[in-house]
């Protein structure tokens, strides 16, 4: 029972409407997106064992201790409360190979919070993944270790699914079974094999709001109907649901591009971006001279964003177009 | 009954009516003093016509001014005139007001008499009337009323929307004038359409409350609307459903133009409550000198709908009300995405005041302010399809031109974007500050303009 205070108490708070706000905060929404890569996390670990662990432990660490240490050498409040460093740590990890030295996810992680993200002014400044282009930074210094592909369980070395799909692949290569590729027991990067644990990671995020259907539908959708159409043996002959469940596809599609900070503001924007990086993966697997074309394809279409957002500005209230 | 179509845009906050909404109306507590604003509308202030030490009838003239834009000012109460002086007021800081101390009788103003029947008055009677009886919106814009149905001859008006959204959370003043005075609303509308030429006329509800649609359909069906043709249009319940320019979108899909009013397409939007004060006006002379506000929240013991005397301070509604619990954090006049939060208790009730809602500490915590993720859904939640975050940003860092460009002036202030944006960016407040430069900007442009063509 509330106690009652004479009237004309002076301790009132003024500040300026509105006074009721949403539950959701940013800590809120990076904690749903560390639990929607829980279960591809979990996979890993499984698939990889204790590599998998001490890379995910070592990129994660390094992530929030750089962001850490500039604030506290900054003498500002800390920032890792929103948990965003945690998440690009564990994006750095989850798109390297688990073969790698553990000094490698390291430094690919405080490139990814210290010069991709501190540097250009802290969440919400990227105009890059940090994650993506600290991949790309690893991937043209050390190109042998981020090329080490290695089997589940055994951790024996082989190419990726990819390397069988694409043109310039490794020809001969047997394709692993869909179901192989669907639960995660290919080589590939350590958070990218296992489809289906993305995928029920990308449909809590869904669930939750924290990222609408433009992107990953756009992207997906495009890769699927590209890779069909343009076959190995003609039109109409490819195979999209090896080219979808193989690489980085669906981790790109669901928790990279989906980057609030580096993609469109309105669902419309979203879709192009979505399907633009579809596009460029397609150009990239097909006729480039790399087997994965996601990352790249990510990256550049983070910086294509401003300009889309520029081309899909919604139409305000009452605007007239002029004739 | 047509269903409005839902604007694009708009939050779904928690909407906290139950408290109130099956409360009746009951009188509040006479005053003791009132304490009544010369401001208290758009427009222009008013000029005192009495002075301390004078006797006031209830509904006395005590305040007018002869600007356009403008409606006097009534004695709530008889009594004597006690001070003239600068008070404060719960939107304007501080405004000049007519104290007045009741002597507890409630003598009427002797000249006050109905006008006769409808049918009998010409638009220009019915325009003089809601003039003189200093009739403003009651949904807390507080307009001149007779202004609003006082359209420029180009400018034909084809329907009086009444809006009966009341879409705010927390307040049930409208929804339980809608219940309770249902017949006068739809002689006011008869009337507002008599003024303003409009051959048809909507009432606009929303679907939480389904008694008042049911209330009103069957008035209209007794008959209470005449001969005019009435309509209910039931809308689907969202905030700001109630704005003036997404009210008129979902019942008639005409987008008013920016920078634009409902009258440009052919619309007189009124709320319900000022759709009754102008039947009163009518049928008994009755000037607008008391209002219902609900008074609720958490921190006020008794939340109720209370039939109030314009100046009577929020101190003594509250106390009616079982008084302020110790927990209370903010005090606000108005509801909880609008309304303005206040630093005392001792203002009075305006004519543009709809509620008085005591929030708990608990329920308005300070906000860390974190930076913009960019994320997109005050763009999504906007009702103006406005992008609040680059705005913002422009209007924080002084570049109010580029707000402009971007549409600030559009903006409603309804607050979707603040309460979505889960970094807790004062996105509204910047968008208000910038909005008040470019509002000096352009007021001093033009008075150079004036200025240079002398």
């Amino acid at each position: 029972m509330a106690e009652i205070a004479p009237a004309g108490s002076d301790l009132l708070i003024v500040s300026s409407s509105p006074h009721l706000k949403t539950r959701e905060t940013t800590q809120r929404l990076m904690g749903d997106v560390l639990i929607g890569l829980a279960p591809a996390a979990g996979v890993a670990a499984w698939l990889f064992g204790m590599r998998a662990l001490g890379v995910m432990f070592a990129a994660v660490a390094s992530a929030v201790l750089a962001e850490h240490a500039v604030a506290v050498l900054g003498k500002r409040k800390t920032t890792v409360n929103d948990l965003s460093a945690a998440i690009t740590g564990l994006l750095v990890a989850f798109n390297i190979p688990p073969s790698v030295p553990l000094w490698l996810p390291v430094i690919g992680s405080a490139f990814a919070v210290l010069v991709v993200k501190v540097m250009f002014g802290g969440l919400g400044g990227n105009f890059l993944n940090p994650a993506l282009a600290a991949r790309a930074l690893l991937l043209a210094a050390w190109p042998v270790h981020m090329t080490n592909w290695v089997r589940p369980f055994d951790m024996v070395a082989t190419a990726t699914p990819l390397a069988t799909l694409v043109p310039k692949g490794v020809a001969g290569l047997p394709l692993p079974s869909y179901l192989d590729m669907l639960i995660g027991r290919i080589p590939g990067s350590l958070g990218e094999t296992s489809a289906l644990a993305l995928l029920i990671g990308g449909i809590y995020l869904l669930w939750r709001k924290v990222i609408d259907w433009h992107i990953p539908v756009g992207f997906i959708g495009t890769v699927a109907i590209m890779t069909w159409i343009f076959g190995p043996q003609g039109l109409g002959t490819g195979d999209p649901i090896a080219h979808v469940l193989a690489g980085g596809l669906i981790l790109g599609a669901f928790f990279m591009a989906t980057d609030y900070t580096t993609s469109p503001v309105t669902p419309k924007g979203r879709l192009v971006m979505g399907i633009g990086c579809g596009i460029l993966t397609v150009l990239i697997r097909l006729w480039g001279g790399y087997p994965e074309g996601v990352s790249y394809s990510i990256l550049l279409m983070n910086v294509a964003t401003p300009l889309i957002d520029r081309v899909t500005e919604p139409r305000r209230f009452g605007l007239v177009k002029k004739a | 009954m047509a269903t409005g179509k839902s604007f694009r845009g708009g939050i779904h906050p928690l909407y906290s009516k139950e408290s109130t909404e099956g409360k009746p109306i009951i009188d509040a507590a006479p005053p003791k003093t009132v304490v009544i604003p010369l401001h208290q509308h758009t427009g222009a202030p008013c000029e005192p016509l009495v002075k301390a030490g004078d006797t006031v009838y209830l509904g006395q003239l005590i305040g007018s001014s002869q600007a356009f834009v403008s409606a006097p000012v009534h004695a709530s109460v008889s009594g004597k005139v006690v001070a003239i002086d600068s008070r404060p007021h719960p939107a304007m800081g501080v405004s000049l007001a007519v104290v007045i101390e009741s002597d507890g009788q409630d003598t009427p103003d002797p000249s006050l008499a109905g006008a006769g029947s409808l049918e009998a008055l010409s638009p220009d009677d019915l325009r003089k009337i809601i003039r003189e009886a200093g009739i403003v919106g009651l949904g807390g814009a507080a307009f001149p009323t007779s202004v609003k149905v006082t359209p420029p001859k180009d400018k034909p008006i084809e329907v009086v929307l009444l809006n009966g959204a009341e879409c705010e959370p927390f307040l049930t003043a409208d929804h339980r004038v809608m219940l309770e005075e249902t017949n006068d609303i739809l002689l006011g509308l008869r009337a507002l359409a008599r003024a303003c030429g409009a051959s048809r006329g909507l009432v606009a509800i929303e679907d939480n409350k389904p008694d008042a649609v049911d209330a009103m359909r069957r008035a209209i069906e007794a008959g209470a609307a005449g001969d005019l043709d009435v309509k209910i249009v039931l809308l689907h319940t969202k905030y700001p459903q109630g704005s003036e320019k997404q009210l008129v979108w979902a019942c008639t899909q005409r987008e008013v133009p920016s920078g634009g009013l409902p009258l440009d397409v052919g619309v007189v939007v009124n709320n319900v409550a000022t759709a009754g004060a102008v039947a009163r006006a009518i049928t008994a002379g009755t000037p607008l000198y008391e209002r219902v506000v609900t008074v609720t929240g958490s921190a006020v013991a008794k939340p109720a709908n209370l039939r109030v005397r314009i100046g009577t301070s929020f101190a003594d509604l509250i106390e009616q009300c079982g008084g302020l619990s110790k927990q209370a954090g903010k005090v606000i006049s108005g509801g909880p995405m609008m309304g303005i939060a206040q630093a005392t208790l001792d203002v009075p009730v305006t004519k543009g005041t709809s509620g008085i809602l005591c929030l708990s500490r608990d329920e308005t915590p300070a906000d860390v302010v974190g930076p913009c993720l960019k994320c997109g859904r005050c763009v999504e939640g906007c009702p103006m399809h406005l992008a609040p975050l680059w705005i913002a940003a422009y209007g924080e860092r002084g570049m109010h031109e580029e707000a402009e460009r971007l549409g600030a002036m559009d903006c409603v202030e309804c607050g979707c974007c603040s309460y979505i944006c889960p970094a807790r960016r004062p996105l509204v407040q910047a968008i208000r500050l910038s909005k008040g430069e470019i509002t000096a900007r352009r007021r001093q442009q033009a008075a150079q303009a004036a200025a240079a063509s002398k």
